[in-house]
Parts: C-alpha cells; structure tokens; sequence
C-alpha cells in the first residue's frame, strides 16, 4: 500500500511498490494525459511534478513518492482554466500530434516556477529531455519565452505550482 | 484565457469531452456500417456524413481524414466552415469512423490518410458540402420565415434577416423535408473569410491539458492489457516457448502464441510487461538471420555494378547527350534504413463480444482496421465498427496495423477486450522501415551550364509491395479468401519488383530539372527488411542524391549554384520560381565567421520547396544552425499550419540526416530506443523562417514536402564549410 497526493487528492493503491508512477497514474487513477513514450526515462513525454520537480514517471517506482505531493497535466490547468503556459501552447499553436505535450508543459512549468527571465540556452537545456517527434521545438521555446516575459502570468505560475 | 475568447463551444469540440470523464468519438454501442457511424443525438440533422446540426446550435464536423499531427481536423473543418459559413473555431470537431463516405479520394474507396493528399483531395469536395448545406439551410428559413431566400444572408452559424439572427439549428426540422441543393456556386478566392487566415489550431487546446484521446488512453471495462514477444529477426516463428514460468506471475492471465510472436495478457500494462521479460521463446530464423547492414552495402554495390535494371523512365538521347558533355560527374548516395519512431507506440484496443466486434485506434486507415477485425474476427463488416483516435504521430507509420490484427487474435482468443501496446523497444526492433538505398548517378553538362546527360538508378527494397501485403487483406472484402490475398500479394510483389518499377522507389530522382536526355533506372534487391512509407517517401533519399550532385556540378563547371538550377528548370516555372526568391533571400543572409550557407530545392506531392541550411562544423560534429524555407505548396488554406509542418518536416528530415541509422547484425536491429536512435533535440534544433508563395494554384501536399530539401542543404553547406562531399546519410565528416 502506498499513500500519496494526487492533484491536491490523498489517494492509495494496492499497486506493487516497484510499478512506475506512470503506470499507476493511467491505469488506476485513468489519469491519461500523461503519456507512454519510451519507459526509460529518455524522452519525458511521461513527465509529472513531484514535489514541485519535474520528474520522468516510466522509471519512478511508485515507492518513491510515498507521502509525496504528485502534480500531472491535468492538475495543472483545464481547458476551462488553463494555466499560463497552457494558454501560450494554445496561442502559439504549439501542438502537432500533440502526444509529447503534456511532458513538455511539465516539464516548462518546473523549469520556469525556478527560473525567472531565462536565456534561450537555458530554455533549451532545460527543455532538451523532452523528445518532440513532430518538431515542434521552434514553437515550444516561442511560448515558453511569452510566459516567462509575462510577470503577471509568472507570479500565476509560481503560485499554482507551489501551492 | 479572455484573449483566446476559448468558447464552451470551441473546448468541446476541441476535447471531445462531454459529461466529463473517459469519452471516446463515438459511443460504445456504436452504428453499424453501412449506415454512418455517426451518433444520432436528440433532434439532430445530419445532411450527409460530414455534418450534424442539433437543436441545442452545436454544428458538428465529422473530419474524414485522420488527425496525425498535420493539422487536417484544422484544414479540412476550415473548408467546410468557409461555404457553410460558420467560423472553423465554432465547429465541433469529430474524427470520423470508418465508412465509405469517408474515403479518401485521392485513393478510390479506401479510408486512409497519406501521401500529403489530404487537402488536394478534399478541396472541392468539402466546399461543395459547406455550399449546398448552407443553401438547404437557406431555403428551410425562407420557407420559415414566409420570406424571399434573396432577403436572408448568413453569418457564423446564424441566418440573417434584417436586424434579425436565427441559429441555423433552428431552421433544421424544415430542412430535413427539404431536398439538399446540389451544384451550388462556391465562393471566389477573395470573398473568404477563414480560407487563407490564421487562428489557432483547432485542436490546440485538448492537446495542451491532456485532454486529447489517443488510442493507447482508450479504456473500457474489463479491459485487460496484452503486450506481445516478437521474433528478434523479423519473418521468424515461434519454435516453441516455456509459458510455466510467466503464468504464475502477478496479474498474468494468458500466454499464448499469435502469428507475430508469443503474448502475455494480465490485468495491468505493467504486470504484463514485468512477466514478458521473463518469457523465453525459440525462434524458426528465416534467412535475414544471417545479414549485416555490410552485407546489405556490398550487395547493393554488387548489384549496382553488374546487375540488370528495369528502366523506369528514358527520354531523349543518353549516349548523344554524355557526348555533347564538357564536364562529366558520377557519384554514389547511400541512404540507411529508418524507424519512423512516432511518439505514442503502436496500439489498438478490440472487443469482441455477442457477433459484434470494435476496435479502438489511431491508424491511417480506419477503414483497413475495420476490415482487418472483419477478416480475423470471422465478422461480417457491419458488425465491426470501428472508432478513430487522435494519433501521436504516424509518418508513415500507422498504415501497417499489425497491432490491430494481434489485438484482434487476443480478443478473440482469451474473450476478453484487449488493450495492446508496443513498447519503444518493439518500435524500433520490429516496425516496418524506410528502405536502405544505394544510389548512382552520372550526369554531363555542356558549355552553357545545360545539364545534357542524366543517368540515375537505384537498388534497394520496393516499397510497394510490403505495404499491400500489410493492407490488402483489410482493404478487400472478407469474401476473398487469405489464399486469394496471398496470391493477390504475391502477385504485385511479383509485379513491382519484377515487371514494372515501383514509382515509390525511384520517385525524385529525376523530376525537377530538364533533363532533355535522361535515364532512370532500378534493381531491387532486398534482405526482407519489412518496408513501408517514411515521410516523403521515396523523395527521403532521393533528394539528397540529386541536390548534392547538382551542387556539385555547379560547382565543377564554375557556375553559381542557384543561376545552374534556375537555368536548368526552365520547364518547371513554380520550382523555377522558389528557387529565385529562395536563392535572392540567401544572397541577403550574413552567417556569422564559421558559419556556411547551403542550398537545395525539391519538389514533390505537387509542392515546391527550397531550403538554405546555415550550419557549423565543430570538430567533426555539423551544427544546424538556422534554415529559410521557402514553400509553394498552392492556396495555402491555413498558412500558419503550412508553417507548422515546414518547421516539423525540417527537423524530422535533420533527425535523419545527422542521426538516423538503423544497423542490421544477424538480421537483427541493433538500436532500440532514444539512446542509441537518437531524435533532435530542442538544443540541437535551428530557428526557422518560413516564406509561402502567394499562389491561386489548388492546394497541395504539406506533410511531407519540407523534408527532401533539407539533408542535401546541410551536406552542400557542410562542403562550403570543409571542402568535403558527404555521400551518405546521415552527414559525418572525416
């Protein structure tokens, strides 16, 4: 049995301790947004918060976040409310298959609650764990880049992935 | 969120979510084909497959083409929406099921999506819709309204009468009394209003909350989940296999062997994955067991050196041409197998229960997982139905659905509904590839830069026919029997690689430039590598033979590169006229010290496109730093998504051409995941700039049509830097 925070919910499974997160996330919570791409930890299209760091989920043993706080896509924003990043994916038309996004999001929203007013390079560095088949790379910096040049929208995210 | 004014409306047909929770396009009971598999709400008007007005407004779309990432749910919805007259953001977007009504129409009667057709082909026809729907709607309300059709005007979903607006929806219960108008007049060019606009994609906001269902999210109850142990060398069979041990492991529900290898089926993905690492199986090695990729490359130079080709194409005279000649070049290409890698691994979901069989994926061809369930299930087709995912990524990829015909075995053979998935390590080891190629080609020029003499031939693996032996028998009617289609495959493989060449093979060779006396030829020669379509196809490698050659011929003769291209497509103006705005941009670009500029053009799937690579060479390793891309791809319905896939087909086409590469040891794929088949990065990715040709010309392809260009770019910048020619993909320097 392990306990942990699942978008703000407590929740525990019956899962064997060594099944990564990911796994324990799309099949027994059937959470879908975060996504199978590799199961070694080398394209981050299965990327979660845990503890407020982004974090590959195919190869995290469920063990490991005992009594931790675990943030996915769909605790970050909604389509109803999408959080700043979000918006800018949107407004940029970032998504092509749209399959790796959610682990890019992720993995933007840790990097930028971190860093404020980064350079491109360190754009790039932080983000170069995420594999985007379709190329969208070009895009994905451009909305990374709005948001963080954005100060209201930086204080939302600060906040929402803090909080 | 108020800037992106994202209506109620715009996020349901965006999410496809209704009620919340797990929804999948279309309900689980389904409609049966032949009628449309289209769900029949309350009141709903349906005109015709493509379209669903209900009383509550909401406009429905049902997008016959699948959504791989192109943006055809965008583009198609747009051509609808501009004659129907509703802004594209306020349609509810539904990927279709399979029906006839659905088929491509650049294919005949298949429902796939491929080739870069999708807009050509649905030009006229989805304009025609919008046109004929929008004047129906035109004549119930003036019927309604007891006024004049010439006294009404329509706006965004709305019928305009005076001051006064109705929904169209409201006008809909008339309308179905009412014959649907055929033939009516579409707009001219310049009175658009969404054709040629941008606005964000139309599916832009389910894919950045997670929303998006693909087919590895759908989940139904009971479902358990089926991964499956492959021949390491592909064309083996199980020899025999141990199930004791993986039995009793947690979770585990069936071990069994199917035609593609030995499943394990347990309750959860991760049960069934931990207990199939331990499965030991035995193989019957076909012969590819015993080649290398150095085999493969010695074959193939054998065979180019003294093997007799099929001649796909001679004009003029070759002999008389190398003798006007001044300068004669002749060099050899090769380009290495490759995976097609998309992000979301093959999967499908089947249930197959009380006569009635679904299947759940995302594919290129609902219409062939229909029939391949139809085929495996003993089904008639009307009692499979089958329901369209959003696909993470395809490229070529998701016409061979294998994965459908093992989800169908498990189904059918444990009773229970199967979820299947690859893993990365069965994508890379055992898919179906783009072919290895060797390429030769010897050209003459004469003293006014006039390429005189063109004599191209390929060797390598037929694309062709390995795609037919995947899709026939999900294309033809269960009716004809597996021993018909195994004649009717042997057949076309006999076909192409015997008789006629295969055009997939040796297409891009030869086609941009003059060429008055020109040559094409082919050998096949293939090991069994399974083979299939890779985004651009045949234009993958051809491209890059032929644009370094001519890079290299402009250079050998003392001539401009750019000057010896226009002066040798005298007879192909668009190309012509995309490599004069493409070369006077590149005149104006002023690489930083270090950095080199590189050129090439290519047109294919009736799009132009030329690139200017900006690249560095870094002790041995070639740095991409920048890329203009200039496209003339006809109307371009929505530019920015016209962008998007040039951006896309850049850096899929320098994934290739500076990692790509597949080794062959024992028949065997060495790479099996992203360490060792490594994919661009975002630190290793350029900055684009995109420039689309103002055109009045019908739209053409888009997918794919960025990507031939940009491997001999860099390898024609990479000489500017070194001073070396680079003949083989991917680009090393020595």
């Amino acid at each position: 049995m392990v306990e942990f925070t699942l978008n703000g919910e407590a929740v525990r499974t019956d899962d064997a301790p060594d099944t990564p997160l990911l796994w324990v996330v799309r099949d027994t919570f059937k959470l879908k947004g975060s996504k199978f791409g590799c199961g070694a930890g080398l394209c981050g299209a299965c990327t979660m918060h845990v503890d407020g760091q982004a974090v590959r989920t195919c190869v995290l043993p469920i063990s490991a976040v005992a009594g931790k706080k675990v943030t996915t896509i769909e605790g970050l924003g909604t389509p109803q409310q999408l959080h700043p990043l979000q918006a800018a994916w949107v407004e940029q038309s970032v998504p092509q298959c749209g399959y790796c996004q959610s682990g890019q999001i992720m993995s933007a929203a840790a990097f930028l609650a971190e860093k404020e007013n980064p350079t491109e390079a360190e754009i790039e560095h932080a983000m170069a764990g995420n594999i985007c088949r379709c190329g969208c790379y070009p895009r994905i910096k451009r909305a990374i880049v709005s948001v963080a040049e954005n100060t209201v929208q930086m204080d939302a995210l600060v906040t929402e992935v803090t909080s | 969120m108020s800037a992106l004014n994202v209506s109620r409306r715009h996020f349901l047909q965006t999410t496809g979510i209704a009620g919340g929770g797990l929804v999948v396009g279309v309900s689980l009971a389904g409609c049966s084909s032949p009628s449309l598999p289209v769900k029949e709400f309350e009141g709903a008007f349906t005109p015709n497959a493509f379209l669903q007005i209900t009383p509550d407004e909401a406009i429905r779309f049902y997008c016959p083409r699948d959504e791989m990432g192109q943006g055809v749910t965008t583009g198609l919805a747009t051509l609808v929406a501009e004659e129907l007259d509703v802004n594209p953001q306020n349609l509810l977007i539904e990927l279709a099921g399979a029906h006839s009504d659905y088929a491509n129409p650049a294919f005949g009667g298949v429902q796939s999506t491929g080739g870069s057709t999708s807009m050509k082909a649905h030009y006229q026809q989805l304009r025609q819709i919008g046109a004929d729907v929008r004047a129906l709607l035109l004549n119930a309300a003036a019927l309604d309204l007891g006024v004049a059709v010439s006294k009404l005007e329509t706006e965004d979903g709305q019928v305009l009468e005076g001051e006064a607006r109705y929904p169209y929806s409201r006008f809909i219960r008339t309308a179905q009394t009412l014959e649907v108008p055929l033939d009516t007049p579409l707009k001219s060019a310049s009175e658009f209003r969404y054709i040629g606009r941008d606005f964000p994609r139309l599916d832009g906001v389910s894919k950045s909350t997670g929303t998006a269902i693909y087919g590895i999210d759908v989940d139904i109850p009971g479902m358990h989940h089926a991964v499956v142990k492959r021949s390491p060398v592909a064309g083996g069979t199980v020899a025999s296999f141990d199930a004791s041990v993986v039995r009793s492991r947690p979770g585990v529900t069936d071990v069994l062997e199917i035609a593609s290898g030995v499943a394990v089926v347990a309750e959860k993905f991760w049960q069934a994955k931990q207990a199939i690492d331990h499965l030991k199986v035995q193989w019957n090695q076909p012969a590819l067991a015993g080649v290398d990729s150095d085999q493969v490359r010695s074959d193939y130079e054998d065979a180019m050196d003294s093997a007799t080709a099929e001649r796909a194409e001679s004009v003029g005279d070759l002999n008389a041409g190398f003798a006007a000649a001044e300068t004669l070049i002749e060099q050899r290409y090769w380009a290495p197998y490759l995976a097609h890698a998309p992000m979301e691994p093959m999967n499908a979901v089947v249930h197959v229960e009380n006569g009635r069989a679904q299947v759940w994926s995302g594919t290129q061809g609902p219409g062939i997982a229909q029939g391949l369930v139809a085929r495996y299930t003993g089904l008639d087709m009307e009692n499979v139905t089958s329901h369209q995912t959003y696909l993470g990524g395809a490229f070529g990829r998701r016409a061979t659905l294998t994965h459908v015909i093992e989800a169908t075995q498990l189904a059918v053979e444990t009773g229970k509904p199967i979820h299947l998935l690859w893993t990365r390590e069965d994508d890379i080891k055992h898919g179906v590839y783009r072919p290895a190629s060797l390429m030769n080609i010897k050209a003459g020029v004469d003293h006014t830069g006039q390429i005189v003499a063109w004599d191209a031939k390929r060797v390598g693996g037929n694309i062709g026919p390995d795609t037919l032996r995947a899709a026939l028998p999900g294309v033809l009617p269960a009716a004809i029997s597996d021993g018909v289609v195994d004649w009717m495959v042997g057949l076309s493989t006999d076909i192409l690689d015997g008789w006629v060449v295969d055009p997939t093979s040796i297409e891009g060779l030869h086609g941009d430039y003059d060429l008055p006396n020109r040559e094409v030829s082919h050998i096949t020669k293939n090991h069994g590598v399974p083979l299939t379509f890779w985004r651009s196809v045949g234009h993958s490698f051809t491209a890059f033979a032929k644009e370094t050659l001519i890079d290299e011929l402009a250079v050998s003769i003392g001539m401009d590169a750019i000057e010896f291209r226009l002066r040798n497509t005298q007879n192909n103006p668009r190309l012509n006229h995309v490599i004069e705005l493409t070369g006077e941009r590149m005149r104006g670009m002023r690489p930083e010290a270090g950095r080199f500029l590189g050129f090439a053009a290519h047109g294919s799937f009736s799009s132009y496109v030329a690139e200017v690579a900006e690249v560095s060479v870094e002790g041995g390793r070639v740095r991409v730093h920048r890329v203009l891309c200039v496209v003339d791809c006809g109307l371009a319905v929505n530019p920015d998504v016209v962008v998007a896939q040039m951006e896309g087909s850049i850096m899929y086409g320098l994934t290739a051409a500076l990692h790509g590469n597949l080794e062959l040891r024992n028949g065997e794929f060495l790479e099996s995941n992203f360490h060792d088949y490594p994919i661009l990065r975002m630190d290793e990715a350029p900055t684009v700039e995109v420039v689309i040709v103002d055109s009045d010309e019908a739209p053409s392809g888009v997918g794919e049509p960025g990507l031939p260009p940009i491997a001999p770019a860099v390898a024609n910048a990479v000489f500017a830097a070194t001073g070396q020619r680079l003949h083989s993909l991917p680009l090393k320097t020595v």
